[in-house]
């Protein structure tokens, strides 16, 4: 009898870049999912023009670096940088803000720096950071979900004229469409004073954290733990950074809960769970190794906290992101594990 | 080498091969910081000019009686005392880009290309020469300031020549040009990140034009060659 001989690799797994980036798209979809039932149309149509002008974007660059299109458009990763973008913009960005963002997450941070493999920070968040810097008003106009203070949804053409044409439909009152996010709300009430109790009285806050928002970092989480079953991501980074925003939230949670929000709360609330799971474990841009991606994932969540509690902004997230991208390579330095066997002075 | 063709050498070589803003990456801390409009840039480019002029011009004068020795603090001094010069004047006459430039006129004295052209330049070569070393570099850095500060300022503000008034006087304020209407404004471009992107979108653009003009004269001589063949 002979038995079936097979040489190596004995993994069958398709690990080909646009397997994973493609899988990186599903995982999105019952966040977006969620989004859109409580941010309504506008998360739709703010992907689409994000996902239309990457691809030309990318197609452009690629032609004029002289790359095979179908090989670097195959893999789909213009896509993921667009929906990861679009994603973290406000519901009625205006259409040329989404444009002016994809523009320079694809185009600068993305192919000035050499292309997918070579960009040394994460182009979605870099074009996140442009328009945070550049546009805060309109940055910070965030949709109030469904189901909150507000009788009827838009409906869809209502929405495309507010992104194509800045128009808001009149039978809404001005204010009545946009607020604060609930970060934002935390924000400003911790500086008026208020304690973390009271403030969470406020009707834009549920369960555990925002209204609405609650939800779609449940979705996000379900197509993260789905992302690393399948090895698309590797859990040290979502773990470290969930992580650390556990340790720090709760090390101040402690010293006083009446001014820190509960850790629960900042695990659960703004980008958290969609920026571990989703922006954090970019591989080009995250650290390589395994004991450096743990030290990467902390360092993300200890200064989304710090941003948050002591910034002047209500999310941190993209900056922090960024700036444990320009720390990664030399973790990596110092993390690189020990051959078997050699011996270290 | 006739004068001539010695003092265009200097000249271009201040002026491109060697520019302080785009090449030596001198004096970054004026230029990324008052390069946020055209004339912000001009009003420094121009005050940095008349010192890079002058300094070099009063090193070149003294640079047979000072000891090498000592001829770094003698330099301080001399560039200090020109920049003190300057600053006053410009208080004097530009009171309106003098508030707006604040506190970068002082701190020319600190531009390292002043004291770089007086210790690779004056203090070893005859007046006239260290003279237009100072105009070359001098509008080098000019030319830097006034590009940044055009590309900013259309891409920030979406307009040109704005406050043109604290230069040129009252007719300046007929100047700026609005080039986009009812222009929504992009901050990055204004704030100093947009200072050091724009930055390397210029040397960008300088390295691709110095490749294509060295690809010309490679190919320049087979030409010839061929020609000569034929």
């Amino acid at each position: 009898m002979r038995f079936k001989t097979v040489t190596s690799p004995h993994i069958l797994q398709d690990t080909r870049v646009g397997q994973i980036m493609r899988r990186v798209l599903y995982a999105m979809l019952p966040g977006i999912a969620a989004l859109t039932w409580f941010f309504g149309w506008g998360i739709l149509i703010n992907l689409t023009i994000a996902t239309t002008v990457a691809l030309l974007a990318e197609t452009a660059m690629l032609a004029a670096r002289g790359k095979p299109l179908a090989l670097h458009l195959g893999d789909s990763s213009a896509i993921v940088t667009a929906w990861l973008l679009a994603v973290a913009l406000p519901p009625l960005a205006p259409w040329w803000m989404t444009m002016i963002g994809v523009l320079s997450a694809i185009i600068v941070a993305k192919h000035l720096y050499g292309g997918l493999g070579y960009n040394p920070f994460n182009p979605a968040m870099i074009g996140y950071v442009v328009l945070l810097i550049s546009f805060p008003r309109e940055m910070s106009t965030w949709l109030i979900p469904h189901g909150l203070d507000q009788p009827q949804a838009m409906t869809f053409l209502e929405t495309a004229r507010a992104i194509f044409n800045s128009e808001l439909p009149a039978r809404f009152a001005p204010d009545a469409l946009t607020g604060a996010t609930p970060l934002d709300v935390l924000r400003t009430r911790l500086g008026l004073g208020k304690t973390v109790t009271e403030i969470r009285n406020s009707p834009v806050f549920g369960i555990v954290s925002g209204h609405g928002w609650e939800w779609a970092a449940l979705g996000f989480l379900l197509g993260g733990l789905w992302l690393v079953y399948t090895r698309a991501a590797d859990w040290r980074i979502p773990a470290g950074m969930l992580g650390g925003i556990a340790v720090i939230s709760s090390t101040f949670y402690l010293i006083n809960p009446q001014h820190y929000a509960p850790p629960w709360f900042h695990l659960w609330s703004g980008a958290a769970i969609f920026g571990a799971f989703f922006i954090a474990t970019d591989p080009v841009t995250a650290c390589a190794t395994p004991r450096g991606r743990l030290i990467y994932g902390a360092g993300i969540g200890i200064l989304v906290y710090i941003i948050r509690g002591f910034g002047g902004y209500p999310d941190g997230v993209a900056f922090s992101v960024l700036l444990m991208n320009i720390a990664a390579p030399t973790i990596d330095l110092y993390t690189q594990p020990k051959v078997f066997g050699a011996r270290h002075r | 080498m006739s004068r001539t063709t010695d003092y265009l050498k200097i000249l271009k070589d201040g002026v491109w091969t060697q520019n302080t803003g785009f090449v030596a990456l001198l004096g970054l801390c004026p230029l990324l910081a008052t390069s946020n409009s055209v004339i912000n840039g001009l009003g420094l480019g121009l005050a940095t000019l008349l010192v890079l002029l002058m300094s070099n011009v009063a090193i070149s004068l003294i640079r047979n009686l000072v000891r090498p020795e000592v001829r770094i603090p003698v330099f301080v001094l001399v560039i200090a005392c020109v920049v003190t010069a300057v600053e006053l004047a410009m208080h004097a006459f530009l009171p309106g880009l003098y508030t707006v430039l604040g506190i970068f006129i002082p701190l020319i004295v600190t531009n390292c290309c002043v004291i770089g052209r007086a210790e690779a330049f004056a203090f070893k070569q005859s007046v006239a020469r260290s003279a237009v070393d100072g105009i070359a570099t001098g509008l080098g850095f000019l030319l830097a300031l006034v590009l940044l500060g055009a590309m900013r300022e259309v891409v920030g503000q979406g307009t040109l020549f704005s406050q043109a008034d604290l230069l040129f006087g009252a007719w300046g304020q007929h100047l700026t040009l609005h080039l986009v209407d009812d222009y929504r404004g992009f901050l990055l471009a204004i704030l100093p990140p947009g200072a050091f992107i724009g930055l390397g979108l210029l040397i960008a653009l300088k390295n691709i034009i110095d490749a294509r003009i060295q690809r010309r004269a490679a190919a320049q001589p087979t030409a010839v060659l061929q020609e000569a063949r034929a």
